[in-house]
């Protein structure tokens, strides 16, 4: 399954929650403003840091260029440009967006 | 003269409201107002250097706020909470702000007469 979040994990709990119910070897895409829980100033706290080793998680290219975090990706997420948002989408049977 | 504070706690892009704050800014500042601008919580990410947004088809309205000292708007506040928890430090903001204590920023609020929150 791919979950989806495009929050902040400092404005809602969006994130909070796909993690908790995300199953070992699900993906995570973060896009918009939830690529901030992927920066080197806000894994640990977002949970991302932890939960590197459980899933597969991926931010968004331009989203993280647009807000001047590209140099701040941590390590154990992938960046993906905007066709590697449509392959997760169709190598997943199930998507959520965590809205 | 009124003393008009905007207090900015939303990242840019994701939503409207840091342009739609800037954009009042501006208008504020032609009627001749005391403005300051407070950035809170993820209304830091607003500052951070080096946005390139063409790639999400979105203008990058980051430069407007160094040229808000054309407009005599100078007090840019920054919370050093919200600014360290999300590793940030003034380094990595494009404009001078000034940092101030949760306690310094919550006495500057209530000295104002207007306070708008974006």
């Amino acid at each position: 399954m791919l979950h989806i979040v495009n929050k902040s994990h400092r404005q809602t709990a969006s994130l909070e929650s796909a993690l908790r119910l995300a199953r070992d070897g699900d993906a995570l895409l973060l896009i918009e403003d939830g690529v901030y829980a992927a920066t080197a100033g806000g894994a640990v706290m977002a949970g991302i840091a932890s939960a590197v080793d459980r899933l597969k998680i991926y931010a968004l290219q331009p989203d993280l260029e647009a807000r001047g975090m590209a140099g701040a990706l941590v390590a154990g997420v992938a960046a993906v440009d905007y066709a590697g948002f449509v392959d997760l989408v169709v190598e997943h049977p199930t998507s959520q967006s965590w809205l | 003269m009124k003393k008009f504070m905007f207090v900015n706690r939303k990242a840019p892009y994701g939503t409207i409201y840091a342009l739609e704050s800037l954009e009042v800014v501006l208008i504020a500042a032609t009627f001749d107002q005391d403005v300051s601008l407070a950035f809170l919580d993820d209304g830091i990410y607003e500052l951070v250097k080096g946005q390139q947004s063409k790639n999400i088809g979105i203008k990058n309205f980051s430069p407007t706020y160094r040229a808000l000292e054309g407009y005599d708007v100078e007090k840019l506040y920054v919370e050093r909470e919200s600014m360290e928890s999300r590793g940030l430090t003034e380094a990595d903001l494009l404009v001078p702000v000034e940092v101030l204590s949760t306690a310094e920023m919550s006495e500057l609020m209530q000295q104002q007469d207007v306070v708008l929150s974006f």
